[in-house]
């Protein structure tokens, strides 16, 4: 899939600007009808009902108040994610390694908050955990941070593998130094329920949300309105114009990989601090790759990013229930996202044939 | 000339009427958005004739070439090979069709063989280095007149050599029509030599060759037929017959006629394409009792794989002088450049600007004080594509005040600032927001120069300034060049024009591999010392 670098200065007049956002809008809008259709086309052929699946994915993801709240719950940790991806990827790094900084952060912020809580306040402990957290992925961020930098070594193959070092090495710490002893399964101790992230109003949604969003936002702004964003951008979209224009690209490398690893991290801390309040070593929600297809979708587009994360979190927490009521296996999901993304690419791919032509 | 004349005469080649053309086009015309590149381009190419193309950038040369090799396809109008209509959609079927192209650069694969670039495009079950391969790579070989290892490395090979394996790759599957797109910008004076006898050569033995170059004087050395393209339209052909009967003076006077209406307005136009009018050497008196602005001490450089490294390279440049750097492309210009710009780090020597060492300050600092750098690759490295004109017009002031406060980044004033820019510089651009890569070659210059010359630059480095550049925007840099000095700036020009430099320089050094062998000053017989500079001979 070809992403093309958003021109961050380069905004077009004002009826360009429309048939663009217009354009856009239908490059997505269309891939997501297709996926649906042959998503409900599979179902069919497996003997299940297409509308009813969908129905009660709508239903369960976003018109019933709890399933709601359980999508904007699950909304928190993708956008943190999210947020740290679109760091990355748009400086052109491809930090791969988003589970094993997510979970390092979630376990390290589990070992912590319960220890914390017995001598700090309430928002101090929660606070401190975060920091901690963020500075613990960005620290394991730091071996393909500095491969890449000083010797030019592949960060995709560095970042993956040091994730699958660091969701192992979760687990380890657990076994060796965290095990609650009161437990008999491997698992942390866990914060209270009434010492985890706020409860906003009446609801099961957490402040880790408002925590997601302003940290997209803000995220969004740095890549566009100041120098450090843009120097980023120059080195993702031409590295060699990066040298040429004196930038230092190694310690830019690094400094992308240490934020996006640290929002990574900060995602995994407040999934904790706001949802379970324990980890157990056998969890591993593994969302770190399943945000990678989202930020492609949303071109790297913070806002965008925001209403994709929307659509994800309604389909999976609708689609769990679902699959249970209609009868297909819960990585039905996973599927509709794959076809998604198949017409996201196809459609991307006859748009610029057809600009192709238009242009020669 | 004579002997060539007396073959064609021979050949009765001379009336072209009588000559069926090999191929053809019949009203071919492309367009592109905003711009009408072919416009009813209609031309024959006969066995046994070179035919040149003769135009500026923009002429529809490139198109019509693009047309013929396969890359394009022509809105209207037809390709006849051999009298029948045809259908050219890829490359490929133009090559099996038996026209061969050779474009400006090397398009080979420097870690492979000479055969196994040949067969490349092969079938794949034939085994490399098969007799029949071997066999038609003796054929070609006696055709052009030029005896090549078929086992040596390619990236082993000279320029010249490189390019009559690219040659020998256009004719692998037929030699009918085979076009050479600018083929002497790479060359040394003597490599142009070969090409031109292997060019003849072909012609004698019944190739229709098609030869681009906006050089008239090849044109009129190599050319039986000379078409001259402007706006997209033929504007004027002269015929063999026509040819043998005109002088040099007589046919450039011509040509130029058809370029651009009347001479008189255009001598200097004529006399960049020419060349002629530059062997008024330009030579002014700089003051050299002055401390030098810029002095290099026994610079070295760490190459890369395929890296030319400079060794030893020392010289001193005063303000106000202009020091042309001449030499064959690949013998540490590059590194040159970089290293003063400060892309590349010293691997040993020194560098000072005025009392000041700045060996150790990367590209911010020397930037700071002054030094400047108009890179080659425009758009490799000089800009960032889809960034707009704006973006990139501050590329090198990322973060510094006024444009950026605290960090933060001030839109308003960075687009002010492009439209000031924009206008100053004639730059070209829809609009100040339009991303660089959507502007023409010669705009993404100014919108390079617009950055690098400003009033706080005190050395300049040029590197291949108007490669690529139609006449006027290569006027239009020379004009800049020689204003940059007249302010008392200290200025680097590199360039493979061995033209160019003597119309600039005040001094001209020549690089051989990684070496300064010399440098000599502007002025009679230079081009005789900078050619034996070139080949290394005095180096030792």
């Amino acid at each position: 899939m070809s992403v093309e670098t958003e021109t961050v200065s380069g905004r077009p007049g004002n009826g360009e600007a429309v048939r663009e956002i217009g354009a856009a809008v239908l490059r997505v809008l269309i891939p997501v009808l297709l996926a649906l259709i042959i998503g409900g086309v599979i179902l069919l052929i497996l003997g299940k009902d297409p509308l009813a699946y969908y129905g009660y994915v709508l239903d369960r993801g976003l018109m019933k108040a709890g399933g709601r709240q359980e999508t904007f719950t699950r909304m928190a940790p993708l956008l943190l994610i999210a947020a740290g991806l679109i760091v990355a990827f748009r400086a052109g790094i491809w930090n791969l390694g988003g589970d094993g900084q997510f979970l390092l952060a979630a376990v390290i912020t589990a070992a912590l908050a319960p220890a914390l809580i017995a001598f700090l306040p309430r928002g101090l402990t929660l606070i401190a955990c975060m920091i901690v957290a963020i500075a613990v992925a960005a620290i394991w961020s730091l071996v393909p941070a500095i491969l890449k930098a000083r010797y030019g070594v592949n960060e995709i193959v560095t970042s993956l593998m040091m994730s699958f070092l660091g969701t192992s090495f979760a687990n380890v710490l657990i076994k060796l130094f965290f095990w609650d002893p009161t437990t008999t399964v491997p698992q942390t101790r866990s914060l209270p329920v009434e010492d985890r992230l706020p409860r906003l109003f009446d609801t099961t949604v957490h402040a880790g949300i408002l925590i997601a969003l302003a940290v997209v936002i803000l995220v969004h702004l740095m890549m566009t309105r100041t120098a450090f964003g843009l120097k980023l951008q120059v080195v993702g979209a031409n590295p060699r114009a990066a040298i040429h224009a004196g930038l230092n690209v190694g310690r830019l490398t690094i400094a992308t990989f240490a934020l996006s690893a640290g929002l990574i991290g900060l995602g995994g801390s407040v999934e904790i601090l706001g949802v379970w309040g324990v980890v157990r070593a056998d969890w591993n929600p593994a969302f770190g790759l399943l945000v990678v297809p989202l930020v492609f979708l949303a071109r790297f587009n913070g806002y965008a990013v925001i209403g994709f994360t929307l659509f994800f979190s309604a389909l999976m927490i609708g689609g769990e229930s679902a699959a249970r009521r209609v009868g297909v296996p819960q990585d039905f999901v996973l599927v509709l996202v794959a076809l998604l993304l198949i017409f996201l690419a196809l459609v991307e791919y006859l748009d610029h044939v057809r600009r192709k032509r238009v242009a020669a | 000339m004579s002997g060539d004349q007396a073959l064609l005469d021979e050949r009765g080649g001379g009336d072209s009427g009588q000559v069926a053309p090999v191929a053809a086009v019949r009203n071919i015309t492309k367009r592109f958005p905003g711009v009408l590149a072919n416009d009813k381009v209609s031309l024959d190419f006969r066995a046994g004739e070179i035919h040149v193309l003769l135009g500026e950038n923009g002429a529809g040369k490139s198109t019509l070439i693009g047309i013929l090799a396969g890359m394009l396809r022509p809105d209207e109008g037809e390709i006849l090979i051999g009298g029948t209509s045809v259908k050219i959609a890829s490359p490929r079927e133009s090559l099996e069709r038996g026209i061969g192209t050779v474009f400006q650069h090397v398009l080979l694969v420097p870690s492979l063989t000479v055969i196994e670039n040949l067969m490349l495009g092969g079938p794949w079950w034939q085994a490399l280095g098969s007799g029949a391969a071997l066999k038609r790579f003796r054929e070609l070989s006696a055709l052009l007149g030029v005896e090549i290892d078929a086992d040596a490395l390619v990236g082993r090979l000279s320029l010249g050599e490189q390019q009559q394996v690219e040659i020998m790759r256009a004719l692998w599957r037929g030699e009918k029509v085979l076009i050479l797109d600018e083929p002497t910008s790479m060359l040394t004076p003597q490599g142009v030599r070969d090409l031109a006898q292997v060019m003849r050569r072909l012609r004698d033995k019944g190739v229709a060759l098609i030869l681009i170059t906006h050089k008239l004087m090849e044109a009129y050395e190599l050319g039986d037929r000379i078409t001259v393209l402007r706006l997209g339209r033929v504007v004027g052909q002269i015929p063999p017959d026509r040819r043998r009967t005109m002088s040099e003076a007589d046919t450039t006077d011509e040509v130029i006629r058809m370029m651009f209406g009347t001479r008189a307005e255009h001598e200097r136009d004529a006399e960049i394409l020419t060349g002629h009018g530059r062997r008024a050497h330009r030579h002014r008196a700089v003051d050299r009792s002055a401390p030098p602005r810029l002095s290099a001490r026994a610079l070295q450089t760490a190459a890369g794989r395929g890296e030319c490294p400079l060794r030893e390279v020392s010289f001193d440049l005063w303000p106000g002088e202009i020091l042309g750097i001449a030499g064959v492309d690949g013998n540490g210009q590059k590194h040159l450049a970089e290293l003063l710009a400060g892309q590349r780090p010293a691997a040993a020597g020194s560098l000072k600007l005025g009392e000041m060492d700045v060996t150790a300050d990367r590209v911010p600092e020397r930037r700071r004080h002054g030094i400047r750098y108009v890179t080659d690759e425009r758009v490799g490295e000089g800009t960032v594509g889809p960034f707009s004109v704006a973006t990139n017009l501050v590329l090198k002031e990322i973060g510094q005040a006024p444009y950026w406060r605290r960090g933060l980044s001030d839109w308003d004033f960075i687009h002010d600032h492009a439209r000031v820019q924009i206008r100053q510089h004639d730059i070209r651009t829809p609009s100040e927001r339009t991303a660089v890569a959507k502007l023409s070659g010669g705009n993404i210059q100014k919108v390079l120069l617009a950055r690098e010359l400003n009033e706080d630059a005190g050395v300049v480095i040029f590197n291949k300034p108007t490669y690529g550049l139609d006449l006027q925007n290569t006027r239009i840099a020379h004009d800049r060049i020689l204003a940059s000095a007249g302010r008392g700036m200290a200025v680097i020009v590199i360039s493979t024009d061995l033209d160019e430099l003597l119309e600039l320089s005040d001094r001209i050094g020549v690089m051989f591999q990684g070496r300064m062998t010399g440098i000599v000053d502007n002025g009679a017989d230079v081009e005789r010392r900078v050619g034996i500079l070139m080949t290394g001979a005095e180096a030792a």
